[in-house]
This record gives structure tokens, C-alpha cells and sequence, in this order.
């Protein structure tokens, strides 16, 4: 059959975490820190603004880009949140999550042979979306004692004449890296100096701690230039709802569109009137789960230190990043070892890319009860080891 | 806007009262002495009433009967409803008592160990109060949910294993 079937799907490599989930999910009593997405289910209100649109027949298709009603409502919260001002007519496009964003915008823009760079350990879609659009990927590898920043100096050594768009995902997944204003600047004269482009991947801007998110498209002279893409995944709680959006300036919007509407049609029409409800309301509801992830944060940060895992302290997101390497093992070893002995499934870091084998990653997105259950397994687990190794 | 530090340390508290002030102290950023000064004065000052644990008896099987009983009282002027409250909480069969507004005036939870143990206590003890007037008893037939709490199973993590 295969002989049938497209070379650049069969070159792909299935991604590492869904081959660790087969595993896990088929052993009974296993407490996870791996998934990827809020504990919290959709706040109330939210949910009940969905169910009145489908008890008042909202079952239609919308615009293109999405009920002009949710575009005008995103595009208020944005410039409320990072003071950018978008035309809700031509600047904006709601999308099924944030991951149809990053489809499309890279289908957008690249050219067979285009130069796409994008920063590593990140999201696992980014290099499959960049070969499927028939892009060349150049991973930046980011260093754990830079924090998992990405430097002016890194980027420049990479660019070259073919280069064309920037991925930048902060605050990152799997790292809980965030960009402050002066890395960002310091990235933006980079940027505009050899005329890239620039795909933001904002998705968890509302969860940072002790320090105000920073877009990168707010700086002078950027915002042309970025793609910025956002959603109510994670801010909002809305997963399963598969709700994003994506700006850009409106000359790359009206391409972006074209591949938007024939691919997808329109993103689902109960989740858009639902997502009019977070635009409007919301904010007390991303104020108390960012409190709420920050105690967790604290207290995940504080054992693992404990446990004698070297990490960098996260600023974002809802993840850890903890180094590995001391045990001697690649980081599926680790994950699948530590599922098999104590039951505790964590991502291994090379699901993210190369650089990033020898980290594993460690969801906070747990009650407090869950995490301290986990981490007694993983203390168990690592005193094993460590007095194995002596 | 950041709430106060006693604010914080009530929130978490009335979740889970089980969280060591050394926990506490890791979940909010702060030393344990700190904590420890401010729980200690939370207490002192009953703001913080007690640590009590929500149990559905039900599921013990423990024949616990609990009516909420309405009661009509004269109308009080001065501290009357105050002096009111404080002989009426003085019942240990009282197991919560709130000044209403509407249609009537005290709304008494009450716990016993049958109907007619209730039913006794109410018109032996609440009903011949000189100041009440009448007397409502609901009795309450299944508990869903107290204090915030779902007295379900609680919801299973419906969340796949491992997700990206």
C-alpha cells in the first residue's frame, strides 16, 4: 500500500508522545504529569454561553474568518492586554485552535526551499508543518543556562540568504521559558535587519508569573512583520472547544484566508459564541487559574529542587523542564523506566526536538495532592537509581 | 491586583486545610514563619473558625436526619435578634443558624438522629420560645453538594495520559 501513499507523510516521523501515550494508557493505577493541557474545565458561564447557542439554533456556519462579533470582541481584549490594535475586518482569522494557525501560516508564506526557522525543544506540530508546506526546517537549539532564550547572536547565526520567518513560541511549551522585552528587542533589530517574518505562537500568554507577557509584535516596527497566533486552549481553559486565531497584517491575511476556507471552512460555530462569552468575561477566570498554577508552580519548583533534578525556573506555561542527564540514559529510557518502575508518566524531552533529549517534561497542570503523590513515586524512583549507580 | 497575604492563605486553606504551613509557605513564595505568624493570628482573631472535615454520612450508612427549620419570630427592636440568636445557637442540635431578610426571620439547620427526634426538638424547644411565632420544618431528602463540594464520586480526570 505504501507505494500509494505521499513520500513526505511516509518521511514523517509519528510524534514521540503519542507512541509514550500507547504505552502508558494501557498501564492500570499510572499518575501522569504529561499532559499538555489545563485541569480546569471551562469555567462555568463560558459552557453556558456555548449551550445557549446551541439551544437557539446557532448551528450554521459562520464567515470565513469567524462571527464578526468575536473578531471585534478578540480584537478589543488584545489591545487590553498587550495594546495592539487590529482591524477586526482584514487582521484577524479565527481558526480551530491555535495548531490550523500554524498550518496555515506556514502554508502561507513558504516557498519550496524557504529557510524556516523555528526554536527547539518546542511544540512537536512546528517541523512536521514546516515539511508538509515544503519549507526546509532550521531548529535553533536553546540552551537551559540561557534560560531557553533565544539570543540576537543565535538567530544571526543561522540566518541566511534563503531564510525566511522566525517561529518563536513564548512562554514556551515544554520549557516554561518566557521572552522579556529586552530579549525581544534585541531579536527584533535582528529580524528587521535581514527582512523575516515573524510567527508568534502566543497561546500561553496569560499564564506567566511575576512578569507581564510582552508580544513580540507590539515593538516598533514588528507588528507588519508578525503572524501573531493566540487561543482559548490554555488561557480560558477550552481545549476540547478547538478555538483559536491568528493576526496578521492584512495583505498576508487575505492569502491566509484562502487556505483557511479551503481547508477548514470556518472554525465551529457553538465555540465561537462560547468564546464571545471569555472575550467579555473572562479575565477573573485566567486571573484565578494563573494564581492558582503559580502556587503549584512554586511548589513543583521547590521539590524538584529537593530532589536534586538540576531545572530552570520557569517564568510561563505550565510546565517544568528538569535535566536528566546525570542518570545516564536517553529521555525515552528515562520516562519509560520510570512509568514501568513507579508508574509516573512525564514526556520525554526528545518528543520536542533533539536538543531536547536529556530533559523530561513535568506538567503542573495537577492538584496539589496529585503532584505530591507523583513526586514521593519520583523520589522513590530516583534514590533507586542513584544508589544503583554508586 | 494581587490579593493581601491573610487572603491568600485563606484561599488556599478553605480548599485544603491538610497543606502544612510549610507547604503553604512553598505555594506562595513566602518563609514558613510568615505563614505560621499569620494563621496563628487568623486564629486568635476567629477568622479562621476551625479545620473541619466535610463527610458525606450517607455513604456510611449513617442514619443522620437533617431539617432546616424556618422560624417566624416578633419583630425585635435594639439587639433583639442578637439575644435571639444566642439562646437559640446555645442547641447542640443546632448545627447552623442565619439571620434572614424575606419572608421569615431565622433559618435553623438542624441535625438529629430521626424525624421525631427533629420533630420533638422543634416544638419542644424552638416552637415554645416566647418571641417565635411559627415554626416551618423541611427535611432534607439527598445531599448533592455542601460548601462548593460535590458529593459525587468527584469528576474523573477525563484528560488523556499523555498529551502534547
Amino acid at each position: 500500500m505504501k507505494e500509494l501513499l505521499s513520500q513526505k507523510v511516509l518521511q514523517l516521523k509519528p510524534s514521540g508522545i503519542r507512541k509514550f501515550f500507547d504505552v502508558a494508557n494501557e498501564i492500570p493505577g499510572v499518575i501522569s504529569l504529561g499532559v499538555g493541557e489545563p485541569d480546569f474545565a471551562t469555567p462555568y458561564h463560558i459552557r453556558e454561553a456555548g449551550i445557549r447557542a446551541m439551544q437557539s439554533g446557532k448551528t450554521f456556519y459562520t464567515a470565513n474568518s469567524g462571527l464578526y462579533n468575536l473578531r471585534e470582541e478578540i480584537c478589543n481584549y488584545t489591545e487590553r492586554q498587550i495594546g495592539l490594535t487590529y482591524n477586526p475586518n482584514n487582521e484577524i482569522l479565527v481558526t480551530v485552535g491555535g495548531s490550523e494557525a500554524i498550518d496555515i501560516a506556514l502554508r502561507t508564506i513558504i516557498n519550496p526551499s524557504d529557510e524556516i526557522l523555528y526554536i527547539e525543544p518546542s511544540f512537536v506540530s512546528y517541523l512536521p508543518c514546516i515539511v508538509m508546506a515544503d519549507g526546509i526546517p532550521v531548529p535553533i537549539e536553546l540552551k537551559a543556562e540561557n534560560q531557553f532564550r533565544l539570543t540576537g547572536k543565535q538567530l544571526e547565526d543561522v540566518i541566511t540568504q534563503r531564510s525566511k520567518v522566525l517561529i518563536l513560541s513564548y512562554p514556551n511549551n515544554p520549557t516554561g521559558a518566557i521572552m522579556e522585552k529586552s530579549n525581544l528587542m534585541e531579536l527584533a533589530e535582528v529580524i528587521k535587519k535581514h527582512n523575516l517574518l515573524v510567527i508568534s505562537d502566543e497561546i500561553y500568554s496569560e499564564l506567566t508569573y511575576g512578569k507581564e507577557h510582552v508580544s513580540i509584535a507590539s515593538l516598533p516596527g514588528m507588528k507588519d512583520r508578525t503572524i501573531l497566533i493566540n487561543g482559548f486552549s490554555k488561557n480560558f481553559a477550552m481545549t476540547g472547544w478547538r478555538l483559536g486565531y491568528v493576526f496578521a497584517h492584512k495583505e498576508i491575511m487575505e492569502q491566509m484566508t484562502k487556505v483557511h476556507q479551503y481547508a477548514i471552512m470556518c472554525a465551529p460555530t457553538v465555540s465561537q459564541y462560547a468564546a464571545i462569552e471569555a472575550m467579555k468575561n473572562g479575565e477573573q477566570d485566567a486571573a484565578y487559574m494563573r494564581e492558582s498554577y503559580n502556587q503549584r508552580r512554586r511548589y513543583l519548583y521547590h521539590e524538584l529542587n529537593r530532589l536534586g533534578l538540576p531545572c530552570f525556573e520557569p517564568e510561563g506555561a505550565f510546565y517544568m523542564f528538569p535535566d536528566i542527564r546525570e542518570f545516564g540514559m536517553s529521555s525515552e529510557e528515562f520516562a519509560m523506566d520510570l512509568l514501568d518502575q513507579e508508574k509516573v508518566a512525564v514526556v520525554p524531552g526528545s518528543a520536542f526536538g533533539e536538543s531536547g533529549e536529556g530533559f523530561i517534561r513535568i506538567s503542573y497542570a495537577y492538584s496539589i495532592d496529585e503532584l505530591k503523590e507523583a513526586l514521593m513515586r519520583i523520589e522513590r524512583y530516583l534514590q533507586k537509581k542513584r544508589e544503583a549507580g554508586k | 491586583m494581587e490579593s493581601s497575604l491573610s487572603e491568600q492563605i485563606l484561599k488556599v486553606l478553605e480548599n485544603n486545610s491538610r497543606l502544612t504551613n510549610q507547604e503553604i509557605a512553598i505555594m506562595l513564595g513566602v518563609s514558613e514563619e510568615k505563614v505560621h505568624m499569620k494563621i496563628a493570628d487568623l486564629e486568635s482573631t476567629h477568622i479562621i473558625c476551625g479545620y473541619h472535615t466535610l463527610i458525606d454520612w450517607d455513604k456510611v450508612g449513617y442514619e443522620d436526619v437533617t431539617a432546616f427549620v424556618e422560624l417566624r419570630v416578633t419583630p425585635q427592636g435594639g439587639d433583639g435578634y442578637q439575644k435571639l440568636a444566642e439562646k437559640i445557637k446555645e442547641f447542640p442540635q443546632v448545627v447552623t443558624l442565619y439571620l434572614m431578610s424575606g419572608a421569615y426571620d431565622f433559618l435553623v439547620m438542624v441535625r438529629g438522629k430521626n424525624l421525631k427526634e427533629i420533630s420533638l426538638f422543634v416544638s419542644g424547644k424552638l416552637a415554645s420560645i416566647e418571641e417565635v411565632q411559627s415554626t416551618t420544618t423541611h427535611f432534607t431528602l439527598t445531599k448533592y453538594k455542601e460548601l462548593g463540594v460535590d458529593f459525587d464520586m468527584g469528576r474523573p480526570d477525563e484528560r488523556m495520559v499523555v498529551t502534547p
